[in-house]
This record gives structure tokens, C-alpha cells and sequence, in this order.
């Protein structure tokens, strides 16, 4: 047992998430699958705070969860516009800029 | 001086973080590929809150008590149930639709994945063979982790502490922004010409007739009963499917009763009978 399980632990679940956002097609999971991503790199952060004996690694996974918290707030916001105006959470369907 | 001597000091990672750290990855793991590739996003939700409290545990396991608390009272307290309030808001059963826009995005997007998973995980397990767990008891110094992340957080990390505060702040502003509706005063109908709009414009202008209540339950899928015993198709919630309610149990001492005809001896007169002018 080793720190190197935690990092790679933590890589295999920020794939997860890239590969959530590339295929779920609601907006909201998308989203969740953001926090994933972050979560996992939060982890990271915790993991090398303690290889390298500093306690930088955890104030800045801490300055990343205040960030991630604003950005839930406000995308969870800009979701539900969307979704007011067009009835739908889909990704596929906020296209009217395509054209 | 410390700190070097406390990097000589490797800590070592005891048998009982093991077998945390065994229970819970798999944990974590299978609640974020649950998340991944559950259809309904309620239950997305749920696994994220699943994978979530795994990594609440792994920060106290790894000597980081209080990114532990908050990650659990603000990632899986505040965040995932502000995720459900807005699924509840817009709608559960708007949920993924399987026809894919580009044609071969999920195989793509899946065989990237792992080819990145291999990528990034054998390269982390290469470069951090030998990574050593110095530990922060030599950073810490004996006061604990709470009074040593304070002590960080208003020394040297304070400007960016106050910039996060005009960060809240503003998303908080924006959220409000975004999510108000705004209506002109005067737009809002009143009751009366609701009511008479209603009368002029509908076919049924008084109420649907509500749900049945029996001895047996009173819920909104249990059709209400006509006076000869049929049921009242109008009474059915809006959302029940028409075959759920032929499941639903009956009040069976109006079935043992039949229609009030039946028992009074009034319905299908035997032929020859004569039976009683209906």
C-alpha cells in the first residue's frame, strides 16, 4: 500500500467523468460529471499534500471545492433558464447558435 | 531543518488504511460508472453522492480531517441536493435519449477513456513507484490540521480567502439573476376572469371529480366510483398509466356487492320474469 494508489485511483475516476461528459447528453449529469473530474483532482491534491509533507496541496483543494460550489450555483442556474425557455436539459437541443 | 528531517522520516501507511482504502475504491469506483451509465438522473445522482462520501473518507484517512467534513456537508449536504432540487425542477423523465447525434461517439469517446486511463494511470504508478508518505505531523507540528490550515489560509493564502468571498458573493447575485422570473405588474390574471374564461372557453367548467377514497386507500390513482358502481374515468391522476390502474386492487366489498342494481334486485330481470319497470 502505497500513495500510488490513491493517484492512480483518482486518475481512473477523472476518466470517468471526461468520458461521462463526452456521452450523457443531459446537461445536469454532464455537470455531474464535472464535479467528478474535480473531486477526483481534489483527491490528487490531498494525496501529494501528504507525500510532500506541505499542507498547500489541502488549502487548494479547499480553494477548488469554494469554486466548484459558485460554479454548481450559478451553471445549475443558467441550466434552468435553458431550460425554461427551450423545455429541455439536452445538450443536443442548445444549438441555436449552430447556424 | 525540520522539514528535512521529516522527510527523512517516511511514514509508513498502515495495514487499516489498506483495507479502508479496498473497501472504499471499489466503492467509489462502481458509484461513479453507476453514475456514468444509469439512465434516470436521479439515480446518477444518488451513485455521485455514493462516490462522494468515499472520498470524504479517504481525505480523513489521509490526514485531512476537515477537507473531509467539508467535503461531505458541501459536496454531498449542499451541492448533490441542490442537484436534486433543480432534476425535481426540470423534470425527471427528461433524461437521456439514446440515439446518438454523432454516429460512433460512444465508442470513440469510451475507447478514449480507457486508452487515457492506461495512459495517465501507468505513467502515475511509473513516476510515484517510490513516492514517499512524509506525512504532516512535521508541518503540523502537534497542533492538529484544523489550527494549521487556519494559520496557512490567513497568513499567506488571506488575499485569495478574500477574493473567494467577492467569488460567493457574486455567484450567489448571479444565481438569483438568472434563475427570477420576471413579471410585469398587472399580467397576473385575476380569479375572476380566470373564472370566467374558464366557463367561456372549457366544455367542463366545474372540477374533475377527485380520487376514490375506500376503506382500503384513498391514494390519487384509485378511480372514484359512479353511482352504478363503474368507475369514473375523469377521477384517474394525470401520469397513471391506464394498465396500472387495472392492477390496482379494487374495494372488494363493493365488488362482493356488485352495483347498487344488483344488490337491490333491480338489474337484468330473468327473462320471463317480468322483473320491476325501469
Amino acid at each position: 500500500m502505497t500513495l500510488t494508489y490513491y493517484l492512480v485511483l483518482a486518475a481512473i475516476l477523472f476518466t470517468i467523468g471526461a468520458v461521462g461528459v463526452l456521452v450523457r447528453r443531459n446537461a445536469i449529469v454532464v455537470f455531474m460529471c464535472v464535479e467528478l473530474m474535480l473531486n477526483s483532482v481534489n483527491l490528487t491534491l490531498v494525496t501529494f499534500a501528504r507525500a510532500t509533507g506541505t499542507l498547500d496541496g489541502q488549502i487548494m483543494a479547499f480553494f477548488v471545492m469554494v469554486v466548484a460550489a459558485a460554479e454548481v450555483v450559478v451553471g445549475l442556474a443558467i441550466i434552468m433558464s435553458i431550460y425554461r425557455t427551450r423545455r429541455s436539459a439536452s445538450v443536443d437541443d442548445a444549438n441555436l447558435l449552430k447556424y | 531543518m525540520t522539514l528535512l528531517a521529516a522527510a527523512e522520516t517516511s511514514v509508513r501507511l498502515g495495514t487499516g488504511e489498506a483495507v479502508v482504502f479496498w473497501i472504499l475504491g471499489p466503492i467509489a469506483l462502481a458509484g461513479a460508472l453507476g453514475m456514468v451509465f444509469s439512465r434516470n438522473a436521479v439515480h446518477s445522482a444518488l451513485f455521485l453522492v455514493n462516490t462522494m462520501l468515499a472520498f470524504g473518507v479517504f481525505y480523513v484517512v489521509q490526514e485531512a480531517p476537515f477537507l473531509g467534513a467539508v467535503q461531505i456537508i458541501v459536496y454531498t449536504g449542499a451541492i448533490m441536493i441542490l442537484f436534486l432540487f433543480v432534476l425535481m425542477l426540470v423534470g425527471r423523465d427528461s433524461s437521456d435519449s439514446v440515439v446518438e447525434t454523432l454516429r460512433g461517439q460512444r465508442v470513440a469517446a469510451t475507447v478514449l477513456g480507457i486508452g487515457f486511463a492506461g495512459l495517465v494511470g501507468a505513467g502515475i504508478a511509473r513516476a510515484t513507484r517510490d513516492l514517499p508518505a512524509t506525512g504532516l505531523r512535521g508541518t503540523q507540528g502537534g497542533r492538529g490540521n484544523i489550527p494549521a490550515i487556519a494559520e496557512l489560509l490567513f497568513t499567506r493564502y488571506l488575499l485569495a480567502f478574500e477574493v473567494t468571498s467577492a467569488l460567493l458573493i457574486t455567484a450567489a447575485v448571479g444565481a438569483m439573476v438568472l434563475a427570477h422570473i420576471e413579471r410585469e405588474p398587472g399580467t397576473r390574471r385575476s380569479q375572476k376572469e380566470l373564472s370566467r374564461a374558464r366557463f367561456l372557453t372549457s366544455d367542463r367548467p366545474q372540477t374533475l371529480p377527485g380520487p376514490g377514497v375506500y376503506a382500503r386507500g384513498n391514494s390519487v390513482a384509485a378511480p372514484a366510483l359512479l353511482p352504478d358502481g363503474s368507475i369514473t374515468p375523469e377521477s384517474f391522476a394525470t401520469g397513471i398509466e391506464p394498465q396500472e390502474i387495472d392492477q390496482m386492487p379494487r374495494p372488494t366489498g363493493r365488488e362482493q356487492l356488485g352495483s347498487p342494481d344488483a344488490a337491490l334486485g333491480t338489474l337484468d330481470p330473468a327473462p320471463g320474469d317480468g322483473g320491476p319497470q325501469r
